[in-house]
C-alpha cells in the first residue's frame, strides 16, 4: 500500500504505456474480493458471468466450489461449464481444455487454491496466469486472508495465517479490476433475537468487522493508485484529497513528540497516510541536531514517511512537497523560541496559511 | 390497561415500549452501481427466511433486471400529490405504519419530497418508520452525504442539493458498500442500462467521467470503512475509572470549536468540522461572536447569514452558541479555554482587497497568536474546482 515517492518521470510514463500494450494482448483479470466466506462473492461473480453471457460474450465456468446454495445453482444452470480434472480426491482446472475451447471469459470461483501434488502447476493462480497469457480474460473470487501482502494485518486481527496465498506480485501485476463484495458482519435483520450474546461471538463479530474494514481500505487504496496514475497521465494536478494525507513539519524546537503523535492519530482515524518533513537549516547547533535526530527517529518509529527537504525558503519547500504528495493537512508547531527567530517563525506560519490553498493548516500549540 | 393480562402476541406488542427499528443503508457511488438491485435481493432473501417484508417505495427507472427483482414482494401503494398541476408519486408512510411489516424497503433515501408532503425529506419519513419499530432497508449514494458536499462539488462540479445528514447515516445499524468497477458502470451507461440516451450524454459530462467515478468510489469505500470503525468504537466499553489502559484510550476527548461568521464559506467550515469531529470522535460546537453594540457594516445581512449558519450547524447536530464580545478573537479564545476546547476551526483568510485582507486576516492570525495553547486549524476552501477540468 505504499506509494511511489516521486512524480513519475517520462521514462516511468513510457514504461507504463508499454505495460499497457502488453496488457492489451493479455486477458484481463477481475477479482471479487471478500472478507470472509459466505459474503456472496460466488453469487456476484457468477451472476456477472450470466449477464455477460446474456449480452453475447463467450463465458465459461472453469472452477467451482464443492457446494452452492440454491440461488447460485440457478445461475449455474444458465452457464457452460468445463469440468475440472480429478486428481485423487481433489480437483484442478483443466487448463489445456480451457485454452483449447478458448472462451472470451473464464469464471474461476476461488483463486487461492493449491493444486494437489502431481498437477502441472502448484497453485491455481499459476493456472490463471496461463489463461491470461493465452489471451483469455478471467473473473475470479478471493478472500482477504489469502493475499500475501495482507498476511501480517490479517494475522494481527485473527491470530491466524493462511497456508495458501496469492503472492504479492501476482495481483499487482495482473489484476485490472477489483470489486469489493461487502456485506454486514452480523446479519441483524435476519437473525432471531438471541438469548445472550456470548463473549466469544462478540469477539468473532469484532474480528469480522476488522477484516471487513481492511477489505474496504485495500480496495480504496488500489483505486487511489489507479486514480493517481490516471490523473497524472492526463496532466491533472493531484488535488482532490479523497485520501487524507497528513504532513507534520518538525523543527528542533517545536513540540515535536506530541505533534507527531497527533499526526499519527489523525492519519489513523482518517485512514490516511502520514508524512514528516524537516527543512534543512544550515547552522544547527550540536544540541539542536541531536534533538532533531531524536524527533525524526520517533517519526519513523510511528510509521511516518520521513523526508529532509532542502531549500532556503522553508515555507516554499514545505508547500512544494505538500502539493506533490497531495497533502490534505499540514501540522506546524508554534515556535518555542523568543525574539527575532520567533518572529521569523510566525512569519513562516502565516505564509504557509496564506499560500496553502486546498490544504488544512493545523497550527499546533506549545508543549505543556 | 397496564394491569390487564395480555392475551395475544399482538397485545403484548402494543403494550411494550416499541423497540426502534433498525436501519440498513446500502451505499453506492453513482446511479447504476446496483444499490436497488442489492436491496431487493436482500428483501427476497429475508422473505425466503419467512420475514414480513414490504416495499415502501421503489423507483424502477425502467431497469429490467431490477424490476424483475420485485417479483413476489408486497408493495405498499404509494400516494399521489399534485403540485402545480403535476402529479408526483411519494411513499405513503402512514399506510406502511398501518400495515406494520417487520421490514420495509425504501428506495432513494436522499429524495426530497414534493412540496405539500407531510415531511420534507424521505429520510425523515424513514425516521418515522423506524420510530414505529419497523426495520428499514434503504440506499443512497456517497454524494448525498451532507459533510461531503463541498468535496463532491470539488470533484464533480455539481452542487448536490439532496443531502442526508451524517448523524442520520450514523444512526443506521449497518452501512453496506455496493461496489462495481468504474469500467463496468461506464459500460452500463453506454449500453443505456442506466439512463435514456439524452440523459446518459448529459451524465457523461459531469458524474460519469472515469476519474470522477473513481474518486467517488474511493470516497464511498473509505466512508463505509469509517462507518464500521465508528460503530466498533461506539460499542467498545468505557475503561473503568482510574484504570490506565493502552495509550490510545488515555487520550483526552477532543473538543472542536467552529468559528461561525456570515461569510458563505462558513457552511463549508461547518461540514469539515462535522467530519473531523466524527472521525476523531470529538465533541463539536459552532460559536459566533456578536458585538454588544450591534454590528458594524450591513447588520441585517450579517445577522441573517449567521443565523442561517447556526441553524445549519444545529441540523447537523452541532451545538451552537452566540457569545458577546467586542473583540471576536479574544472572545473565541477565552471561550475555548474555559470550555477545554482542543481545536479551533477557522476559515482561510480572504484575499480580495487590501482593506478586507487587513481586517479579516487580522482576525485569523490574532486567533492563532492568542491561542498558543490550543490547536488552530485553518480550513482549506474545498469549494474551488480543480484547475484543469479536461478528462
Amino acid at each position: 500500500m505504499t506509494r511511489s515517492p516521486h512524480r513519475p518521470t517520462p521514462d516511468q510514463l513510457l514504461a507504463e504505456v508499454e505495460r499497457e500494450e502488453v496488457r492489451q494482448r493479455r486477458g484481463r483479470l477481475k477479482v471479487f474480493l471478500g472478507y470472509a466466506s459466505g459474503v456472496g462473492k460466488s453469487f456476484q461473480m457468477l451472476d456477472e458471468g450470466r449477464r455477460r453471457r446474456e449480452r453475447g460474450e463467450d463465458v465459461v465456468v472453469c472452477a467451482l466450489q464443492p457446494e452452492y446454495p440454491p440461488e447460485v445453482q440457478a445461475i449455474l444452470e444458465k452457464l457452460e461449464i468445463i469440468p475440472m480434472l480429478k486428481i485423487g480426491s481433489e480437483k484442478i482446472i483443466n487448463v489445456p481444455a480451457v485454452i483449447e475451447r478458448h472462451p472470451q471469459v473464464a469464471l474461476i470461483d476461488g483463486l487461492a487454491y493449491d493444486n494437489p501434488p502431481g498437477s502441472p502447476n502448484c497453485h491455481r493462480w499459476q493456472d490463471v496466469e496461463q489463461l491470461l497469457d493465452a489471451g483469455i480474460s478471467v473473473v475470479t473470487t478471493v478472500n482477504l486472508q489469502y493475499l500475501e501482502k495482507l498476511q501480517d494485518e490479517v494475522e494481527r486481527i485473527t491470530g491466524k495465517r493462511a497456508s495458501c496465498t496469492i503472492p504479492r506480485g501476482f495481483l499487482d501485476r495482473s489484476s485490472d479490476e477489483i470489486v469489493v463484495v461487502d456485506a454486514p458482519a452480523i446479519d441483524s435483520l435476519s437473525r432471531e433475537a438471541s438469548a445472550a450474546d456470548s463473549a466469544t461471538r462478540l469477539a468473532q463479530e469484532h474480528k469480522l468487522s476488522r477484516l471487513r474494514e481492511l477489505a474496504l481500505l485495500v480496495a480504496a487504496s488500489v483505486i487511489d493508485r489507479q486514480l493517481e496514475t490516471y490523473l497524472r497521465s492526463h496532466g491533472m494536478d493531484w488535488s482532490w484529497g479523497v485520501q487524507e494525507r497528513i504532513l507534520v513539519c518538525v523543527t528542533p524546537r517545536s513540540s515535536a513528540a506530541q505533534m507527531l503523535e497527533s499526526g499519527r492519530r489523525n492519519a489513523d482515524r482518517f485512514q490516511g497516510e502520514f508524512y514528516v518533513v524537516y527543512v534543512n537549516q544550515p547552522a544547527l547547533s550540536q544540541e539542536d541536531r541531536a534533538i532533531l535526530e531524536q524527533n525524526l527517529d520517533y517519526a519513523r518509529r510511528l510509521g511516518a514517511q520521513v523526508e529532509v527537504l532542502m531549500g532556503l525558503d522553508a515555507a516554499e519547500a514545505i508547500l512544494k512537497f505538500a502539493r506533490e504528495k497531495g497533502i490534505t493537512q499540514i501540522f506546524i508547531g508554534h515556535s518555542m523560541r523568543q525574539g527575532a527567530w520567533r518572529r521569523l517563525w510566525s512569519n513562516l506560519i502565516e505564509r504557509i496559511i496564506r499560500s496553502a490553498e486546498g490544504i488544512d493548516v493545523v497550527v499546533y500549540p506549545h508543549q505543556r | 390497561m397496564s394491569s390487564s393480562t395480555p392475551t395475544s402476541a399482538d397485545s403484548v406488542r402494543d403494550q411494550q415500549p416499541t423497540r426502534p427499528g433498525q436501519l440498513r443503508v446500502f451505499l453506492g457511488y453513482a446511479a447504476g452501481v446496483g444499490k436497488t438491485f442489492r436491496m431487493l435481493e436482500e428483501a427476497q432473501h429475508l422473505k425466503r427466511l419467512g420475514k414480513d417484508v414490504v416495499v415502501g417505495y421503489f423507483e424502477p427507472h425502467g431497469r429490467k433486471d431490477t424490476i424483475a427483482k420485485t417479483a413476489g414482494l408486497e408493495m405498499v401503494p404509494t400516494k399521489t400529490i399534485n403540485y402545480r398541476g403535476v402529479d408526483f408519486r411519494e411513499m405513503n408512510t402512514e399506510a406502511i405504519i398501518g400495515r406494520r411489516p417487520a421490514i420495509c424497503v425504501v428506495d432513494e433515501l436522499a429524495h426530497t419530497n414534493v412540496p405539500g408532503s407531510e415531511r420534507c425529506k424521505r429520510w425523515e419519513d424513514v425516521q418515522v418508520l423506524l420510530d414505529a419499530g419497523i426495520d428499514v432497508i434503504s440506499n443512497m449514494n456517497i454524494q448525498h452525504l451532507e459533510s461531503l458536499n463541498d468535496h463532491i462539488f470539488n470533484i464533480t462540479g455539481v452542487r448536490v442539493r439532496e443531502t442526508v445528514p451524517d448523524w442520520f447515516v450514523k444512526s443506521a445499524a449497518e452501512v453496506v458498500m455496493v461496489d462495481a468497477t468504474t469500467g463496468a458502470l461506464l459500460n452500463r451507461l453506454k449500453r443505456g442500462d442506466i439512463y435514456a440516451p439524452e440523459k446518459a450524454e448529459q451524465a457523461m459530462q459531469n458524474f460519469f467521467k472515469e476519474s470522477t467515478l473513481a474518486a467517488l468510489r474511493e470516497l464511498a469505500l473509505r466512508q463505509t470503512a469509517h462507518e464500521l470503525e465508528f460503530r466498533e468504537i461506539a460499542e467498545m466499553p468505557e475503561p473503568p475509572e482510574g484504570l490506565s489502559t493502552l495509550s490510545s484510550q488515555k487520550e483526552i476527548r477532543d473538543r472542536i470549536l467552529i468559528y461561525v461568521t456570515a461569510d458563505p464559506s462558513t457552511a463549508m467550515l461547518i461540514r469539515r468540522g462535522r467530519r473531523m469531529a466524527d472521525y476523531l470522535g470529538a465533541d463539536c460546537f459552532a460559536v459566533t461572536v456578536s458585538s454588544p453594540r450591534g454590528g458594524r457594516l450591513s447588520v441585517t445581512q450579517d445577522v441573517e447569514g449567521i443565523q442561517k449558519h447556526l441553524n445549519f450547524a444545529r441540523n447537523l447536530h452541532i451545538e451552537s452558541r452566540t457569545l458577546e464580545g467586542s473583540d471576536p478573537a479574544e472572545t473565541i479564545v477565552d471561550f475555548a479555554r474555559r470550555n477545554l476546547v482542543t481545536q479551533i476551526l477557522v476559515g482561510r483568510p480572504k484575499k480580495q482587497n487590501l482593506l478586507s485582507r487587513l481586517l479579516f486576516t487580522d482576525l485569523v492570525f490574532r486567533i492563532v497568536r492568542k491561542a498558543k495553547d490550543i490547536r488552530v486549524i485553518i480550513v482549506a476552501d474545498r469549494r474551488h474546482r480543480p484547475q484543469t477540468a479536461s478528462a
